[in-house]
């Protein structure tokens, strides 16, 4: 879900979904630059059928709703080892790409991502699943990056505490 | 509203010990790369180093909501900050206002999230784990005096953050996640 950020959104299309019996799992919602956005699974019946009901909704486009249907299973279990990068400088074409670009290169898998730009300030944190034994490389290669954009970079391990 | 219960670690020093009311410097704001330098050693009885001191204590006094400076926050790469949280509810110990050069942290225990704000990062806030009981060792500028401070829980906060200022680290840099920074609502 796209749109013009208003109160009751959320409200509006949970409501349609569970009239549909349309059961809501994963979801995150967040505001980009005063734009609701809404990503969510559901468990239920086809798109078609969910786009439909959700389509009184649009509210003269200012709402968008794009249902697809995915393959149940996607949780796929992985080993690697959780790290966290923060990242903030003077704001330029390319960083991301730049950054994350290292990361796949070491088969790094990007679990979770926010970027912000606030004034000139460009930040972006990730978290970031990496193969056992290839931090200390990354974290090389991710300084070495970070100097050329001329942004800082720090790169630890999540913590983890459970309690 | 220093607390009385709370032993001077000052032995009676007092901003006013610096003999300088101060001027009011603008703050720097990130990506200023200044932020992210970190700072010198100074000598605390060096003139300049007193006069910065007493710059950051005016600097903090005439901007709303402001708990903490330091050095680099105002352009100059130097481990030197102010802090004062009189008066914040979050706050338990509370020494008032007042100067360290030097600072580290020689114990930290009990890691607490917490939601920090910095005048040098305006529009965002971020969830930072930070120790609420530290002891620090610094050194007071003008005497030179060394200074080994317990504190708690928000002035603790404060130290840990001007402390990473003159390390040349952001809140930024600490964050606890990806969905750890938030646009900013309110102030500290």
């Amino acid at each position: 879900m796209i749109g013009h950020d208003r109160p009751g959104i959320v409200a509006s299309v949970s409501e349609a979904l569970a009239g549909l019996g349309a059961n809501l799992t994963d979801s995150t919602m967040t505001r980009l630059r005063g734009h609701f956005t809404w990503t969510l699974v559901c468990n239920g019946p086809g798109a078609a059928e969910v786009e439909a009901a959700l389509d009184p909704l649009a509210a003269g486009g200012r709402l968008l709703a794009t249902v697809r249907e995915v393959r149940a299973g996607g949780e796929a279990a992985w080993a690697g080892e959780p790290y966290l990068m923060s990242v903030h400088g003077a704001d330029r074409l390319g960083i991301v790409a730049a950054v994350t670009r290292v990361l796949a290169e070491a088969s790094g898998n990007i679990t979770d991502l926010t970027t912000r730009l606030t004034g000139p300030l460009y930040v972006l944190v990730a978290e970031v699943d990496l193969p056992p034994g290839t931090a200390d490389a990354v974290a090389k290669r991710l300084a070495e990056v970070a100097a050329g954009l001329d942004v800082e970079v720090t790169f630890r391990p999540t913590e983890t505490d459970v309690l | 509203m220093s607390d009385s219960s709370v032993s001077d670690p000052f032995h009676g020093w007092t901003p006013d010990a610096l003999g300088d009311a101060g001027e009011v410097l603008p703050v720097v704001t990130a990506p200023d790369p200044v932020l992210s330098r970190p700072g010198p050693e100074v000598d605390p009885s060096d003139p300049k180093v007193v006069r910065l001191a007493a710059d950051l204590l005016a600097t903090m006094r005439v901007s709303p909501g402001c708990v903490g400076l330091a050095a680099p926050q105002v352009g100059v790469s130097a481990q030197v900050f102010v802090v004062n949280v009189s008066g914040h509810p979050k706050a338990a110990t509370v020494h008032g206002a007042f100067a360290l050069c030097n600072a580290k942290v020689v114990e930290a225990s009990r890691w607490r999230p917490g939601r920090e704000g910095c005048m040098s990062v305006p529009d965002l806030t971020g969830d930072v784990k930070r120790a609420a009981r530290v002891v620090v060792e610094a050194a007071l500028p003008g005497t030179g005096e060394p200074v080994r401070l317990a504190t708690d829980a928000f002035e603790a906060r404060a130290l840990q953050h001007e402390i990473d200022h003159c390390a040349g680290l952001l809140f930024l840099d600490r964050v606890a996640g990806a969905h750890a920074i938030h646009q900013r609502k309110t102030y500290l």
